[in-house]
């Protein structure tokens, strides 16, 4: 089973409204533990493929298997698993703002317990306990019981990762996860991804915008445009023509172009 | 009477006439043509929806006042007049201080009556803007459904309500329970709903994604993240509904209203003024203590 892809994208495509065409025959596959970088242009499908996963968005052809199961048919109690086993980090942290950051990070919870014990907000003192080593973990004790309004861009991006380790997934999608931070907290996030990556066998998955950081960090990229796959290696064999052939661009019109 | 009307009108005509000049100066002076294209039509258009308004304002003034036979030069002279009245006649006397019991029963009955239509109305809205959001993503038709009938419940005035129900429950206290009610219910659920929308999508998506049930969405992710909001508008519309219950209820002769429709038809007027304070009263009291529980959940 360890052998076994856990993601498998088969010919899958979207098209929405019947109009937009956001992915037409993409086909990859993630090994477990990877830890993979989308790049490529706005409105390229980089978030289409992360939705199609959690079925956020539903595909319309083609199949994705996750975990030995083609996900891409499933029903509303299949979705809840895949949904259980796969965290998602977003570009605007999407916390429940009004609420503590250590009941933030305890909705992490919610799709293993009873609806009933969820809806209360009823937590074993176990799932407490791992809620506060995780928080320590990131850097955020002191922060527990303070109000996610009342915290940093970088601080409640940590949040949000530590509300996807609560799951105890196998899979982490990150849309964008450093495109509203500043360079300094970006370099905290993505070492934090890397370190769960690396120590739990976490497979990530992360859309990014900046070339150099998914560089930096991926051990593979996939470079996408216009809804189809153009590139999928390793870092040092991603050239320059390669990465103006993603953006669609000609030398000098990209920002990495300068210096 | 419409030439009296038209007396003040040279005088905005020359006003207008000079607006136009500037505007057209503006707008004559040399520039570069191709860079400037856009934004001189941005203000030649702004330029002619200024007139448009004005025209348009204009003539549903002088339309709608030849209609009403209303003039506003009238209107404002009987003003001293009506001011001179009001402090002879509406002033409370010794006499009428012995129906302040009857008063403050009958005022506490309206208020009441209002918090309590406001709350049901609340509860009632928050549980149909739950079917109506689209970020849980229940069911579109359901929610479709759910939105024409708040806007149907909306656009019929409340006063409307309460002359439709006269029919069926005649001059009685549930005709202006039902009257708030409807209309209420009606504003809460679209409010409710837009609210709902804008200020928890980014969350519900999240907890979805963590694969929480609809229910523990709702509870952990919609109600903390709205709940202040929703305090905030149930507290405006307490406020509201006192006022609006004190006119219905002239209408379905209960509560206050009517105990003032009465003193004003015995030309009482000393007990209708002390009925009029006691309004004002606890109006701006309920206003001040409603600032205060906002300020402190915000
Ligand atoms: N809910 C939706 N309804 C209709 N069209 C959509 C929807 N979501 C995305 N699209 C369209 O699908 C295409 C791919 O969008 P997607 O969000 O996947 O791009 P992206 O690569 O994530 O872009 P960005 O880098 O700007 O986030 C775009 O053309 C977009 O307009
Ligand atoms: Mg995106």
């Amino acid at each position: 089973m360890s052998d076994a892809p856990i993601l498998e994208f088969k010919n899958v495509s979207k098209t929405y409204n019947k109009i937009t065409k956001a992915l037409s025959d993409v086909s990859f596959s993630l090994e477990e533990g990877e830890f993979v970088s989308i790049i490529g242009p706005s409105g390229s499908g980089k978030s289409t493929i992360l939705r199609c996963i959690n079925r956020l968005v539903d595909a319309t052809e083609g199949s994705i298997i996750f975990d030995g199961h083609d996900i891409s048919r499933a029903d509303k109690r299949e979705i809840h698993q895949v949904r259980k086993k796969t965290g998602m980090i977003f570009q605007h942290y999407n916390l429940v703002n009004r609420l503590s950051v250590i009941e933030n990070v305890l909705h992490g919870r919610l799709g293993h317990k009873s609806t009933l014990s969820g809806v209360v907000g009823l937590y074993t003192e176990k799932e407490k306990e791992r809620a506060f080593e995780i928080l320590e973990k990131l850097g955020l004790t002191e922060q527990a019981y303070k109000r996610c309004d009342e915290l940093s861009g970088g601080q409640k991006q940590r949040v949000g990762i530590a509300r996807s380790i609560m799951q105890e997934p196998r899979l982490i999608l990150c849309d964008e996860p450093i495109a509203s931070l500043d360079p300094s907290s970006s370099k905290v996030i993505m070492d934090h991804l890397s370190n769960i990556n690396q120590t739990m066998n976490i497979t990530c998955l992360i859309n990014l915008h900046q070339v150099q950081v998914a560089l930096k960090y991926s051990r593979r990229i996939i470079g996408i445009t216009s809804g189809q796959i153009v590139y999928d290696g390793p870092p040092e064999t991603l050239t320059q023509d390669i990465i103006y052939e993603i953006y669609q661009s000609k030398e000098g019109e990209l920002i990495t172009d300068v210096g | 009477m419409l030439d009296k009307l038209f007396k003040i009108s040279p005088r905005a005509w020359r006003a207008w006439l000079s607006i136009q000049s500037r505007l057209n100066k503006g707008n004559s002076q040399p520039e570069k043509p191709q860079q400037k294209e856009k934004q001189t039509s941005i203000f030649t258009k702004r330029k002619r929806v200024f007139t448009l308004v004005f025209i348009v304002v204009a003539t549903l003034y002088l339309v709608s006042s030849a209609a009403a036979e209303f003039n506003l030069i009238d209107g404002l002279e009987s003003f001293p007049k009506a001011f001179i009245w009001i402090t002879t006649y509406l002033v409370p006397d010794e006499k009428s201080l012995s129906n302040l019991p009857a008063i403050l029963a009958k005022l506490s009955e309206t208020v009441f009556v209002a918090i309590a239509v406001t709350v049901c109305a609340a509860l009632c809205a928050f549980f149909f803007s739950l079917l109506g959001t689209t970020t849980t993503k229940t069911n579109p038709w359901l929610a479709r459904m759910v939105r024409v009938v708040a806007a149907f419940f909306r656009n019929v005035p409340d006063v409307v309500w309460a002359m439709l129900l006269l029919f069926s429950f005649g001059q009685n206290v549930l005709t202006g329970f039902f009257a708030l009610f409807f209309a209420t219910f009606g504003l809460l659920t679209r409010t409710f709903i837009e609210t709902i929308d804008e200020v928890s999508a980014d969350c519900v998506e999240a907890l979805n994604a963590t694969g929480a049930t609809t229910l523990q969405i709702v509870f952990q992710g919609i109600i903390p993240s709205v709940l202040s909001v929703i305090i905030s508008w149930i507290l405006y519309m307490i406020e509201t509904n006192i006022r609006a219950s004190t006119l219905i209820g002239i209408l379905t002769a209960t509560g206050i209203g009517y105990q003032f429709d009465m003193y004003y038809k015995m030309m009482n007027y000393a007990s209708a003024s002390l009925v009029v304070i006691a309004i004002v009263v606890v109006v701006i009291a309920i206003e001040i203590t409603s600032t205060r529980i906002r300020k402190v959940i915000m």
